[in-house]
């Protein structure tokens, strides 16, 4: 296993002969900045995922978790320069061609988006969206088949009668249920990691308990490796529901803390962590008196490297103690 | 205690379609109600209602002693400076360009303050949103959203109302930076003694302001009354339902 700096820190890893689904190493994004130079998004993060594991990516707007989560699934924006590596399987998926990642997409990786609007095509049938995912990944022998399995993928997902939604139109079926069919596209193949972007920020609240519940659920029945992306505390400890899930802190393009779930949230060592779990507004504290996270935290960038602070727990350390 | 804002019997409906059904609350003088339900539950509606942004079909609403509903356009432009809206998105709501002290000196001129008051009045708002006066030269693009969020507070208590009708207002921004949004309304209110009438979807930052809690599923109230009581035990099944979104949301 590939442990370079940026992964020394065991960081909740579950059982090092169990060779990891996806293993990012030193990845970097940065982007040509209009003044010149490059500005970096992404910053030497390395992260392991693994089967049946979720990996909560909590981080505020501008963190770099969306740009890191698109970064590692070889889907990086055409003018980022990468750098790093991200093995899936022998591949790097940071190098390998079109074609290649065509077929992992899809099959071997799902795929849950923020706004469901934005995956499904709004002039095609249900139906036929999900048996073109199963009939091109070869899942299938023929229509008839694909048409039984979105059938019952569609029921998997908790859709009451998935007949009839497999005609209708995305627009013909409320919120949460596309979220569900988006849900049931990324699962179809039965995939070895899932990347669920914010998947329940655009649903009220209640729905998007159900698919984030959904989720989890499947997880456990698939040993799916799940990458969480999300800005809600909340809801990082409500997927984040078994003890050997991790929570990954994310600001301004770093992991400054990482460990299991319960770690991070109920004993979170770096600053901007508690003063991010401080900031929860809560009937517990007066009107008037919520913590607020410093400026100088918020937008600090010189933190030293991950460093374990008890086992599985890391945290990423100031530079005075790094230097001294 | 008289209310600031009441309404009273609300009906509005959008064809066959009924938002709101007989929908009544009160308001009085430095206090907060909040407004919680979730998409189409009518909440933004009901604030478009009380601002009189939208006519209802039925029933009363009043701002003090007045009735809203009856006014004329002209004592309705007194009126409006009583009852000021906040907005989810700040960066619609304040003029792009326009400076924050061009957006605030247009409140404090339709006031009748003399210009030469602008300048010291300008950086005393600021202040109360907790900025500095290096802000008075910004334009809107060049805030961040919680620093924009503020100076739309700034321009609504330019107009020294006695209500604030803040829709969302806390919900677009980063949890860091709403803390100190909702830090700046608990300030004002209890500097000010201006009511807060707060729309929001997420119960844990309604139940951190809020003195009182109105709960609508569907057009219709289905439980209000004083945040602890409703949230500590909820009697309607929707309220549960909001409820357990949030906690099993917050168990580990």
């Amino acid at each position: 296993m590939n442990l370079d700096t940026t992964t020394t820190a065991s960081g909740g890893r579950l059982d090092a002969q169990i060779p990891l689904t996806l293993d990012a190493s030193n990845v970097s994004v940065s982007f040509r900045s209009p003044r010149g130079g490059w500005n970096t998004v992404v910053d030497s993060i390395g992260l392991g995922l693994e089967r049946s594991q979720v990996t909560v990516l909590l981080g505020e707007s501008g963190s770099g978790k969306t740009v890191f989560a698109r970064t590692i699934t070889g889907m990086a924006h055409p003018a980022a320069k990468v750098e790093g590596t991200v093995e899936f399987d022998g591949v790097d998926l940071l190098t390998a061609d079109r074609r290649a990642l065509r077929r992992l997409h899809g099959d071997r990786i799902g795929m849950v988006p923020q706004d469901p609007n934005s995956s499904l095509d709004p002039m095609r049938r249900i139906g036929g969206q999900i048996t073109e995912t199963l009939l091109q990944h070869g899942k299938v022998p023929n229509r008839a088949a694909a048409v039984a399995r979105a059938t019952e993928l569609l029921t998997l997902v908790h859709i009451a009668e998935p007949e009839r939604v497999l005609h209708n139109y995305p627009h013909e079926i409320s919120g949460g249920m596309r979220q569900r069919v988006a849900i049931a596209i990324a699962i179809c193949c039965e995939p070895e990691l899932i990347i669920a972007d914010e998947p329940s920020s655009a649903l009220d609240a209640s729905v998007g308990v159900q698919v984030v519940r959904l989720l989890d659920d499947l997880r456990v029945r698939m040993e799916t490796a799940i990458l969480f992306i999300t800005h809600d505390i909340g809801i990082a400890a409500l997927i984040a529901s078994k003890p050997h899930d991790r929570v990954a802190v994310m600001l301004g393009g770093r992991i400054v803390e990482l460990g299991f779930a319960h770690q991070v949230l109920h004993n979170a060592q770096h600053e901007y962590t508690r003063a991010l779990l401080a900031a929860e507004p809560s009937a517990n504290t007066a009107r008037g008196e919520l913590a607020v996270v410093p400026d100088e935290v918020r937008m600090r960038r010189d933190w030293g490297p991950l460093r374990d602070v008890e086992p599985g727990h890391a945290v990423a350390s100031t530079s005075q103690e790094v230097t001294a | 205690m008289s209310s600031v804002l009441a309404a009273d019997g609300i009906v509005k409906r959008f064809g066959a379609f009924t938002a709101l059904d007989r929908v009544s609350f009160r308001l009085e003088r430095g206090r907060t109600l909040g407004v919680v339900g979730e998409s189409g539950s009518g909440k933004s509606t009901l604030g478009r209602i009380v601002m009189r942004l939208m006519a209802p079909d039925a029933g009363v609403v009043t701002l003090g002693d007045d009735d809203l509903l009856s006014m004329s356009e002209r004592q309705l432009r007194m009126a409006r400076r009583r009852i000021q809206l906040v907005p989810q998105d700040p960066r619609h709501a304040l003029n792009p360009t326009m400076t924050v002290q061009q957006s605030l000196a247009f409140q404090l001129r339709a006031q009748g303050i003399p210009s030469r008051e602008w300048q010291a009045r300008s950086v005393e708002l600021l202040a109360r949103v907790s900025l500095t006066a290096d802000y008075l030269h910004a334009y809107p693009h060049e805030l961040s959203g919680g620093q924009a969020q503020r100076i739309a507070i700034a321009r609504a208590i330019a107009n020294n109302p006695e209500v604030i009708v803040a829709d969302e207002a806390v919900s677009a921004l980063d949890k860091s930076v709403q803390a100190q949004v909702l830090n700046t309304f608990a300030e004002l209110q209890s500097d000010l003694g201006v009511a807060l009438f707060f729309i929001s979807h997420d119960l844990a930052v309604v139940e951190h302001i809020s003195d009182d809690v109105l709960v609508l599923n569907r057009g219709q109230v289905v439980e209000s009354g004083p945040t602890r009581a409703v949230l500590d035990d909820p009697k309607d099944p929707y309220t549960r339902v909001l409820l357990d979104a949030r906690h099993s949301a917050e168990a580990v």
